[in-house]
């Protein structure tokens, strides 16, 4: 009761008596002329909301404006009408891609596989890398050498996902019998060493399933690893040398400093790039995958946004690649928020 | 007094050494070769001749590159696209991130909501193809007849990017702002005169982003763009790529040079110039991976 009695009114202590909040004859008429309050400081400040307006419009028109087309998952696909005007279908797209029995269905499940394991495979092979690279810098002791090292990884970020899908093209590609020329110098070399056989090599790596996740997950490592190991390489650098001194003195050796000293030092940081890799799995940058396959590769390579590219954009089944891809991104939004929600619990830290 | 190194040390120091220098040397490698085969002659690329060094070196690889009307058009398509992409971009974010930044602004929860939205959940690539159709001809009907402006205006915003600065623009002290105002200045005056300048590197970092998302961009521009004369860089390359490892079009090929030699020199043509602004930008593309946009 009296938490509420001092929401309105002030105990004046000398006397011991309660007054009126003057401010509160401000509050009251705020809360109830709660709107002409609202235009009030809008007007007030509208130079604030003008400035606002471009970023709410771009987004409104090429963010949200796509999300009304998401209707068109549960119409009936038609080239011409705009989706207000199709007919509802209801959730027969969803029913076929889910449960059919068809060949759709097939290749659905085999999207959402290839989705995950090319993620997965990716969280398990690539994640690691930088992480070595940054402790594997830390051990170079000279400026200029340590430069070089970085700069040299690096380099490949820099090529945009074209360019180095081209160079990947190019490096395992195909040989042509009749005009008797060999394949891309990547497979001689591994032909050479014995990881392929020469019949892999000629016919092109591309061309063959069962190398499309090793290629996609090596040429990842080879772009990005140099790059990402940047974010680590800071949080071993800031740990302070007497912490290196102090475990020296205890007798540790490097392994007990990296158990002991950098690995604690480095651990909220790997916790939160693994959180964020997690949550973003379901969202693969589907121009690689894109620029990658091809009809020959569909069986490991196809993933949904592709899937929902080819029958989309390339076929007519707009309905049939809408409620693929709805379905995936939701999914991936059930990860991304779990993520977030799982990293500000564990760190304190809220990636948003 | 130089302290011994203890085995296990030296042990780490040499797998560190020789792994490192085994993965620098496979990123650069690829490049390597892409030079080398640019400029070695045909019999030298088709049998797999080259692996240190060019052999028969010639430049009509480059020179064919260099002829073609449709590869400058292309680079000069692709700076259009970067420079006004992010001029664009960059403008709409500051002002966005600067409304937001503000504390007094209503609804601001919601704004900041409508904005992460969007990195949670996109509505997929045939809604957003559907949506840039039926405002590109909301563009014609106003007189914008080029793909160019719509790519321009609709692609390459990220609220990512919009909450880094936002954030940077939460740092700058509240006490210059208000000493400001007390000197008379406007919104758009502390906008530009403080907070601006006070934000610079993160400014200089998300102006990076936005440039090399523009730079790299492929697929929407091969999507929106139906004439080939507006067609980027990057679509051009891929374009050219199909072409020259078709094997009809290999099988016809009887120049000095081989094919793979002119995708090459394409793709060196397209790295160098990252490589010699590289130097400048550098520093501002490690800050980007730490500043992250990790709000406490």
């Amino acid at each position: 009761m009296k938490g509420r009695a001092d929401d309105y009114l002030i105990l004046d202590e000398a006397t011991g008596t309660y007054h009126e909040d003057p401010e509160q004859a401000v509050r009251d008429d705020v809360e109830k002329h709660y709107w002409l309050h609202v235009g009030r400081t809008i007007v007030k400040d509208w130079r604030l909301y003008l400035m606002l307006l471009p970023t709410i419009l771009v987004f409104l028109f090429w963010r949200y404006m796509p999300m009304y087309e998401l209707l068109g998952a549960f119409k009936v696909s038609d080239m011409v009408k705009p989706v207000s005007d199709q007919l509802y279908a209801g959730f027969s797209y969803f029913r076929t891609l889910l449960t059919g029995s068809g060949s759709l269905t097939t290749e659905f499940w085999r999207a959402m596989r290839n989705t995950f394991l090319l993620s997965f495979y990716g969280l398990l092979f690539g994640f690691p890398m930088p992480i070595l690279l940054a402790l594997f810098f830390n051990e170079v002791r000279s400026n200029i050498a340590r430069s070089v090292y970085q700069v040299l990884t690096y380099l490949p970020k820099f090529m945009s996902t074209v360019v180095m899908t081209s160079l990947v093209t190019m490096l395992v590609k195909q040989s042509i019998t009749t005009l008797n020329t060999q394949p891309g110098i990547v497979s001689q070399a591994l032909q050479a060493l014995g990881l392929i056989s020469a019949d892999a090599a000629n016919a092109g790596l591309l061309n063959n399933p069962n190398f499309f996740r090793a290629i996609y997950q090596i040429s990842g490592i080879w772009e990005t690893a140099g790059y990402d190991s940047i974010v680590f390489f800071a949080a071993i650098i800031a740990i302070s040398p007497t912490s290196y001194e102090a475990a020296q003195i205890d007798g540790a050796g490097k392994w007990a400093q990296m158990r002991y000293v950098v690995l604690p030092s480095i651990l909220s940081t790997i916790v939160i790039m693994l959180i964020t890799r997690i949550g973003s799995m379901l969202s693969i940058g589907y121009e690689k995958v894109l620029l990658l396959y091809n009809s020959n590769t569909y069986v490991t390579a196809d993933v949904v946004s592709t899937f929902a590219q080819r029958y989309g954009l390339a076929g007519s089944d707009k309905g049939i690649a809408s409620a693929a891809e709805m379905m995936n991104n939701i999914v991936g939004m059930l990860l991304v928020i779990g993520a977030n929600t799982i990293a500000r619990k564990a760190s304190n830290v809220s990636l948003y | 007094m130089k302290r011994k190194l203890e085995i296990s040390e030296l042990i780490f120091k040499i797998i560190s050494y020789t792994l490192l220098t085994v993965f620098a040397l496979c990123c650069l490698y690829p490049f390597l070769y892409a030079v080398f085969a640019s400029i070695s002659g045909r019999r030298a690329v088709e049998y797999g001749e080259i692996v240190l060094f060019p052999k028969d070196v010639q430049f009509a690889a480059f020179r064919e590159m260099f002829n073609d009307n449709m590869f400058w058009n292309s680079y000069s398509n692709t700076l259009f696209l970067t420079f006004f992409g992010t001029i664009w971009a960059l403008g709409v974010s500051i002002l966005g991130a600067y409304a937001l930044s503000k504390k007094r602004l209503l609804f601001r929860k919601f704004f900041n909501f409508y904005l992460v939205f969007t990195m949670w959940f996109s509505a997929g690539i045939v809604p957003q193809y559907l949506n840039y159709l039926a405002t590109k001809s909301v563009f014609n009907g106003i007189g914008i007849m080029d793909d160019k402006w719509l790519v321009v205006i609709a692609m390459g915003m990220a609220a990512m990017n919009i909450i880094l600065l936002r954030n940077a623009f939460e740092g700058v002290p509240g006490e210059i702002e208000e000493a400001s105002i007390v000197d008379g200045a406007t919104e758009f005056q502390v906008l530009t005169k403080v907070f601006i300048p006070m934000s610079k590197s993160t400014i200089a970092t998300v102006a990076l982003f936005f440039g090399i998302s523009r730079w790299n961009g492929y697929f929407w521009a091969r999507q929106m763009i139906s004439n080939p004369n507006e067609h980027p860089l990057q679509v051009f390359i891929r374009l050219k790529l199909e072409q020259y490892t078709d094997s009809e079009f290999t099988a016809g090929w009887n120049m000095p040079y081989a094919t793979d030699s002119v995708i090459y020199a394409l793709i060196v043509c397209s790295i160098i110039p990252i490589l010699v602004i590289y130097p400048f930008i550098q520093k501002y593309f490690a800050k980007g991976t730490n500043a992250g946009g990790v709000k406490e």
